[in-house]
């Protein structure tokens, strides 16, 4: 994997291509970063007079052009109601729609397309989860299994459930590195367990969580797994019938693809037992004043009118995803993580927080003796974009004793010339306060 | 692009080095604490009220450089004055760091004007007003505030500058 970043090692910003490349799957070994730039027109901005470094891929990835495309064509050529009407262009709409869904069901290997539940994201994905699932199957005194590297929007509405049904919140610990006390999460499991609700990959800190055998071991004791996607599906290969979780959430906006849009997978027989989440058109077969019908899955739980050019716009992301190849994208992202970690940790006053064996693109650090947020001000004015504060994770800062850290969060596309840049920046911020 | 640099001056910084008043006053007839849940910034305001007359003032807590400094210059300027003195200098600085206030027309900030940059970075400004929004409720015997408190007259939306 060294020596594939060689052409960027003095790269400058490419400016903005507005020619679409559709790029053909390549082996990890030939991705050409500096190509793959060229479709994202965004990323040759100057900032503060500065080119742009966009770190802060964690919270929103960028658009390539064909996506870009994708949407514009939608709004000049397809654009109708969907599961509407006769005429053409409803129609076009409707099947471009669930087009997409198919997209995503392949990306996520999926068995079935209608697995796939359109929401606007990672957030209302889980929602839908706990009132769907969770306010008709918990009863008093059930328990739920949670970590402590929850996302905020993984956290708070299953404490909405365990006040309105007096359940219980139970949660696994982590170690000083980030990582899930293993022998903590089996001895956490009770008679009374009902759902365990996990993060795949910590927004905070980057940790990996070795979901596929904590599925197994909650689903030898007949308990379902939630997995939080989020931070995953944009940087690993993730497969629903190799993982075997019962649910999975991501989002659209964090894959390249538009905000406003994401995914619920639901394994097709738990998704029938569930109460629809919205009430409304398009979720019924049939309504009278004594009775109404639920329609079949996903329909039931896609009340009203869908964000249906965003859905179209995650396909053609997914699309642009698996022609780079998840794997070369992973690769590419892991290879500068490790040279980031590197290069940061040769300053003296940085403390990484999160060091799992096994991360993703994020590299969280508090600098001694500097708010987090001077840092992200002064890193702005080098044109840097990192995240800085608790990144709706507050139990993590607790753990590591902080309130808050510096957070930068790498894509496909970003280079060693732009870690190069971070690190400078940080040398400014130390010199700023020092 | 708001230049940021010019937020972190000299002065800036080197309250945030060395604050002034730091700790809390002893005997204190007047204490409030101040929350940012936004960021998790929180500070502790306590002062010795003689009549109208702020006597002593302190604060403490753990914040970025920007409220540090704005707590530390805000302690060294409001020591000495009146209760209504003080309210004065709460609604400048708050009107100064939304970008409410001419500050080419009359005010009583004086070198307080160096937080005037706030304005240009919505996400920073609630950094700058937390202490002054801590002295507000300690001097109104309200034991403790947040800036997202709806109802709380120092109430400054974010983006709102």
């Amino acid at each position: 994997m060294s020596g594939t970043m060689s052409g960027t090692m003095s790269g400058t910003m490419s400016g903005p291509a507005m020619s679409a490349t559709v790029l053909q799957a390549r082996p990890s070994a030939a991705f050409d970063v500096e190509r793959v730039r060229a479709d994202f027109p965004i990323l040759g901005l100057e900032v503060a007079g500065k080119p742009l470094a966009y770190l802060d891929n964690a919270a929103s990835s960028q658009m390539p052009q064909p996506v870009i495309e994708r949407l514009v064509r939608y709004r000049r050529t397809e654009h109708a109601n969907i599961h509407r009407a006769v005429h053409y262009l409803s129609e076009t709409a409707t099947r471009e729609y669930e087009e997409a869904r198919r997209k995503v069901q392949r990306f996520i290997n999926a068995r079935e397309d209608r697995e796939v539940i359109f929401t606007s994201g990672t957030t209302e994905s889980i929602n839908l989860v706990m009132h769907g699932y969770g306010r008709k199957f918990i009863t008093p005194g059930d328990e739920i299994v949670l970590t402590t590297l929850e996302h905020h929007s993984n956290i708070v509405p299953w404490q909405m459930l365990a006040e309105e049904k007096g359940a219980r919140l139970r949660v696994v610990p982590i170690n000083d590195a980030g990582e899930l006390l293993i022998d903590a999460y089996e001895k956490l499991f009770t008679d009374r367990t009902r759902l365990v609700c996990l993060t795949h990959v910590s927004n905070a800190l980057g940790t990996v969580n070795p979901v596929k055998p904590l599925v197994a071991f909650a689903h030898a004791r007949d308990v379902p797994v939630l997995l939080d996607g989020a931070q995953a599906a944009p940087h690993l290969k993730i497969d629903m019938q190799e993982l075997d979780c019962d649910f999975y959430a991501f989002s659209g906006h964090k894959l390249c693809g538009p905000t406003g849009i994401g995914v619920l997978y639901g394994k097709a027989e738990l998704l029938e037992e569930m109460r629809p989440f919205k009430g409304g058109g398009d979720m019924i077969l049939s309504v009278t004043f004594a009775k109404t019908l639920y329609n079949t899955i996903p329909q039931k739980f896609e009340a009203g009118t869908p964000p249906i050019a965003a859905a179209i716009g995650l396909g053609a992301a997914l699309d642009y995803l698996t022609a780079l190849g998840m794997e070369a994208i992973a690769a590419h992202e892991h290879e500068l993580l490790a040279y980031a970690t590197a290069e940061l940790c040769r300053l003296p006053g940085v403390r990484l927080i999160g060091t799992a064996r096994d991360k993703a693109a994020v590299l969280s650090f508090a600098l001694q003796g500097v708010h987090p947020h001077d840092v992200g001000t002064l890193l702005n004015e080098e044109g840097i974009a990192v995240r800085t504060g608790h990144h709706c994770a507050q139990p993590v800062m607790h753990r590591f004793g902080v309130p808050a850290t510096t957070r930068a969060s790498f894509a496909f596309y970003n280079t060693r010339s732009e870690v190069d840049a971070l690190v400078a920046g940080v040398r400014t911020v130390q010199k700023v306060f020092s | 692009m708001a230049d940021s640099r010019s937020l972190y001056q000299e002065v800036i910084l080197d309250h945030n080095k060395k604050p002034r008043n730091y700790g809390t006053v002893e005997c204190a007839t007047h204490k409030a604490e101040g929350h940012n849940p936004l960021c998790g910034d929180h500070l502790s305001v306590t002062l010795a009220l003689d009549g109208e007359r702020i006597d002593a003032i302190a604060f403490k807590g753990e914040s970025c450089a920007i409220c540090k400094a704005s707590a530390s210059m805000m302690t060294a300027c409001v020591k000495g004055k009146t209760r209504a003195d003080a309210e004065t200098l709460i609604r400048e600085f708050r009107d100064m760091a939304t970008g409410k206030l001419d500050l080419a027309a009359g005010h009583h900030l004086g070198r307080l004007a160096v937080f005037a940059g706030v304005r240009d970075l919505p996400t920073r400004v609630k950094c700058a007003i937390l202490p002054w929004h801590t002295l507000h409720a300690a001097v109104n015997s309200i034991p403790t505030t947040s800036t997202e408190a709806e109802d709380d007259p120092m109430h400054a939306p974010i983006g709102g500058a």
